[in-house]
């Protein structure tokens, strides 16, 4: 059994929303309200939820680009948010992010060269010679060519640009590549180009990666294992084979079942949910669900679930399971 | 019988400071009443501005409808006076687009948004218009329709708003509606909700639908007819059962390969290789073929046809060009 | 969102193998723009004309000549003479290097404390951001041609030598500019260090001084190119008004504004125009070339503040 690469334990993070002229804080945002998952090394799991559900908060908090509230963020067993800033700078490059937005990823001064090798030159891990060999490798390695490297970010499309993006965290070769939703911003046939990429890197690199999406059908070609997210709270974790033919929670049922699937005339059985995502600001009570959840009973408005282990490694936070 | 809409030869182009790029190069379809067909597509294939281009929505001096023939019942709409193409958008016909928040009047209620077209084209009175706007917004499913018809905008979600913009599109009972990419600013969850309303819609209303779309179950799951669109022009279209099954054209089936199914995991997707084109720089060639797997020296030098393939599937495509002659 | 898509895919056209450049592609823009290429023409032609025709003269331009008071033009003075006889053309000359030497020391200055002290604010904020900007602040409450007024009467009060007086003018000038500078600058900075790339930069774990150096300022500077082509002409206004009311450069130095004092009275006004539309005429034509070459830059360097 190796070592565990990543251990994030009852992570919370509350953004606090001010009003009036002196900034007072009159409510929170519970963008991550309690989150705990383990990573292996070359492992992928994948963070699926709606827009609110806090996923991309996590990947933030985890690399520390925003400052915890609670909880615990564990890599290679040091703890990130302890670390001083010079410790942090020095861990940074063996965890990676990459955007969901490949056009404002990248600076719109800097040839993608520079981008790519800047961060090796900085931390002292090559010499110039070295590095600008390094670079035209990982941008051969990532399906670019040696020409483009004194180009400029605007004369590359969407998919190049997020390739250039995989390859200025791939350089620095990283044990933990955090990806949040690097494939919904690009078209259909590019799309499928990034996904072969991430798990070609992945086998070739023995990669981990935390793969934050809203699209099913991605996470379930990428991943192993898979947490649902729900306003803020994780409500259901499994392999990703238990996961999609067993979903335990209402939630995720609904969320398999509204997928569309580019077969015509299916007759699938769709759960239709009621309403509106609920603000973070003001979640439900009880169980956050309870207000869309078609099963909901009278406990659920008032006790919160317990997330526990329903079947092997299938951890699940409903009352009904 | 006649179709609600026929669209022939269309032309769009943008200038631009490098060039003039025909961002809709040719096209032709058309929709009969009571059907849906979506215009499926990656970004810069042209599916949005071939709707733009039906509402009048293409601004010169930047862009330009430059031929072709747009009939819709028994008007072309390129040759339509602004006012005319006014009376009869948003009235006959209505769209809705992308991002709702953006197609709203920020300092409006949304009760006063809805009321507007109902007054102007149905010549309703305030307080008639203002019952109606509650019921419209009640039929798109939200509750308490009272209290968000005295709403703003910014008070309401994506998924209410691009309701809201449903409830605006149907309220004159329009007899086609374009709905351009609607619910991909939305999660899943919400997008099951508006396409189960937008089908309902049509059932009880027998409107035609013409939805433009890059999600390809989207496509499935509403079609009934699907036009394939590349740089520009149709490769191939058909009805949707046939299209899906058997889709002809390399591009179509490289496309439906390289989308993840769910429950239908492979260890490796299929890819095109490759990226569409510079519109800039096309000549008369299959517009395909660099990223093609069967490229032959003819699809370098000339530009195929959309032919007839039987079973009511076109594709342009010289791979088939031998068949559809000897048909 | 849909014309941009196709118009991005029509922009990303290149050639091949050749290694682009930001400043290449901006210049081409720029010679597109007739107006600003005749702006940038003009500018040009009044900087040779000034700093090189003087050289060709045959007067200087304190030569008095008690003989040739206010005569009008004529072939051996094209622009005239002044009440002492001074060759009028000599000294619209002599005065544009003194002006344009003063707008662009003065635009050079206070864009350095500008971009300076806006970039310090923006990066550090806090405490050090408060401080700046509430001295912004309060500079910039307090209208400027008065407070230049002020500025100039202490410098005639405290009898500062005319030689000085050019360099304090420059100083002066300086200091009620940066402000709107460093405000501009603050706030792109405030806006750049939220962007995405930035976080990206954090995340790579590059140190502050790069992050600084090589990915905030290089997207500062086409801001600050084309806010200090504006300010130079702003400049060289003030500086103008100020010599007219006899507050900033002194004669006998000649500068465009004391020129144009010279005519002060209606009867020189009316009787000898030759003594004030020269410098008028100079005046005008530059700050209005340098002000449409500084929007054809803007055009092309920052397109979002188009408008």
């Amino acid at each position: 059994m190796s070592e565990v690469l990543l251990e994030v334990n009852h992570l919370k993070k509350y953004f606090p929303v001010t009003q009036g002229l002196f900034g007072r804080t009159t409510s929170q945002v519970k963008a991550v309200d309690d989150i705990s998952l383990t990573l292996q090394p070359g492992e992928t799991f994948g963070l699926v939820g709606e827009s609110g559900s806090g996923k991309s908060t996590v990947g933030r908090t985890i690399l520390r680009l925003t400052d915890k509230t609670a909880g615990e963020v564990k890599f290679k067993g040091v703890d990130l948010h302890a670390l001083s800033p010079a410790e942090l700078r020095k861990l940074r490059p063996q965890m990676q992010l990459i955007f969901q937005d490949p056009y404002s990823a990248l600076n719109p001064r800097i040839r993608v060269g520079d981008a790519i090798g800047e961060a090796l030159l900085d931390h002292g891990l090559a010499t110039k010679a070295e590095a600008r060999e390094l670079v035209l490798e990982t941008l051969t390695a990532c399906g670019l060519s040696a020409y483009h490297i004194d180009r400029f970010p605007h004369e590359f499309s969407g998919g190049q640009r997020q390739r250039i993006g995989i390859a200025r965290a791939l350089i620095l070769n990283p044990d933990l590549i955090i990806a949040d939703e690097p494939v919904s911003a690009l078209d259909v046939s590019i799309q499928a180009q990034i996904i072969n990429l991430f798990s070609k890197l992945q086998h070739s690199k023995g990669l981990a990666y935390l793969f934050i999406s809203h699209d099913l059908s991605v996470v379930e070609h990428l991943c192993d294992r898979i947490g649902v997210m729900y306003l803020g709270s994780m409500v259901e974790t499994a392999s990703r084979d238990e996961l999609f033919r067993h979903p335990l929670h209402p939630y995720t049922k609904a969320l398999l079942s509204a997928v569309p699937v580019p077969i015509p005339k299916l007759k699938r059985e769709r759960i239709v949910l009621k309403g509106d995502i609920p603000s973070p600001t003001n979640p439900p009570s009880g169980c956050k669900f309870h207000t869309r959840c078609p099963l909901a009973v009278e406990r659920c408005k008032a006790e919160i679930p317990l997330f526990r282990e329903a079947g092997a490694g299938h951890f699940v936070a409903c009352h009904l399971v | 019988m006649k179709p609600l809409l026929k669209v022939e030869n269309l032309h769009t182009e943008f200038r631009t400071d490098e060039g003039t790029v025909k961002a809709v190069d040719g096209i032709s379809f058309q929709v009969r009443a009571g059907e849906t067909v979506c215009i499926v597509g990656e970004s810069g294939c042209g599916k949005s501005v071939t709707a733009m281009s039906m509402m009048g929505l293409v601004e010169e001096p930047a862009g330009k409808v430059t031929g072709g023939a747009i009939a819709f019942g028994d008007d072309d709409l390129l040759r339509l006076g602004k006012h005319e193409l006014r009376t009869i958008r948003g009235h006959e016909m209505a769209m809705i687009f992308q991002e709702p928040m953006s197609s709203l009047n920020p300092v409006l209620k949304i009760g006063e948004q809805i009321m507007e077209p109902l007054m102007l084209h149905l010549k309703l009175k305030k307080k008639e218009a203002a019952a109606r706007a509650v019921e419209l917004i009640r039929q798109v499913g939200i509750s308490r329709p009272e209290q968000i018809a005295g709403s703003y905008p910014h008070e309401l979600s994506g998924g209410m708003l691009q309701r809201i913009m449903i409830a605006i599109a149907v309220s004159c009972s329009p007899k086609l509606l374009i709905a351009d990419e609607p619910t991909t600013a939305l999660d899943v969850t919400i997008q099951a909700q508006i396409l189960d309303m937008l089908r309902t819609f049509k059932e009880s209303s027998g409107m035609s639908l013409l939805l433009i779309t890059h999600d390809l179950g989207v496509v499935a799951e509403m079609a009934d007819y699907v036009i394939v669109m590349y740089s520009g022009k149709i490769v191939e279209e058909g009805e949707v059962t046939a299209l899906f099954a058997n889709p002809k054209h390399p591009y179509t089936q490289g496309l439906l390969k390289s989308k993840p199914v769910m429950g239908q995991r492979t260890e490796e997707l299929y890819s095109i290789p490759g990226q569409v084109p510079d519109p800039l720089d096309l000549t008369p060639s299959c517009y395909f073929h660099d990223r093609c797997e069967h490229c032959m020296d003819v699809c370098v030098s000339r530009e195929p046809l959309l032919q007839p393939l039987g079973n009511g599937q076109k594709a342009a495509c010289w791979l088939y060009e031998e068949a559809a002659i000897h048909v | 969102m849909r014309v941009e898509t196709v118009l991005t895919k029509a922009s990303t056209k290149r050639s091949r193998e050749r290694r682009s450049s930001l400043l290449g592609q901006s210049l081409r823009k720029l010679m597109h723009n007739k107006l600003a290429v005749a702006g940038f023409a003009v500018v040009v032609f009044m900087t040779l004309l000034c700093f090189i025709g003087p050289l060709f003269s045959p007067y200087t331009d304190n030569k008095i000549n008690m003989a040739m008071m206010n005569k009008a033009p004529s072939l051996k003075h094209w622009l005239g003479t002044d009440a002492l006889g001074r060759d009028i053309m000599t000294r619209v000359m002599q005065a544009g290097r003194i002006s344009l030497t003063v707008g662009l020391a003065s635009m050079l200055l206070s864009v350095f404390l500008g971009a300076l002290l806006g970039a310090i604010s923006g990066y550090y904020r806090g405490i050090t951001d408060q401080i700046i900007m509430r001295i912004a602040d309060l500079l910039m409450t307090v209208p400027n041609l008065p407070l230049l007024f002020i500025f100039g009467a202490m410098l005639s009060e405290w009898k500062v030598p005319t030689d000085y007086r050019m360099y304090l003018v420059m100083l002066m000038l300086s200091a009620v500019n940066w402000p709107g500078m460093a405000r501009m600058v603050r706030g792109q900075m405030l806006s750049l260090r939220e962007r995405e790339f930035m976080q990206a930069a954090e995340v790579l774990g590059l140190r502050p001084r790069r992050k600084l150096l090589h990915h905030l300022l290089p997207n500062i500077v086409p801001l600050l190119i084309v806010m200090a082509t504006l300010n130079i002409g702003g400049a060289i206004l003030s500086e103008s008004v100020l010599s007219f009311f006899g507050l900033g450069v002194m004669p006998p130095t000649p500068t465009w504004g004391n020129m144009i004092d010279a005519a002060n009275n209606m009867i020189d006004f009316q009787n000898h125009p030759w003594l004030w539309i020269p410098p008028g005429v100079s005046i005008f034509a530059t700050v209005i070339a340098i002000n449409i070459f500084g929007d054809g830059l803007r055009d092309v360097l920052d397109p979002k503040q188009k408008r």
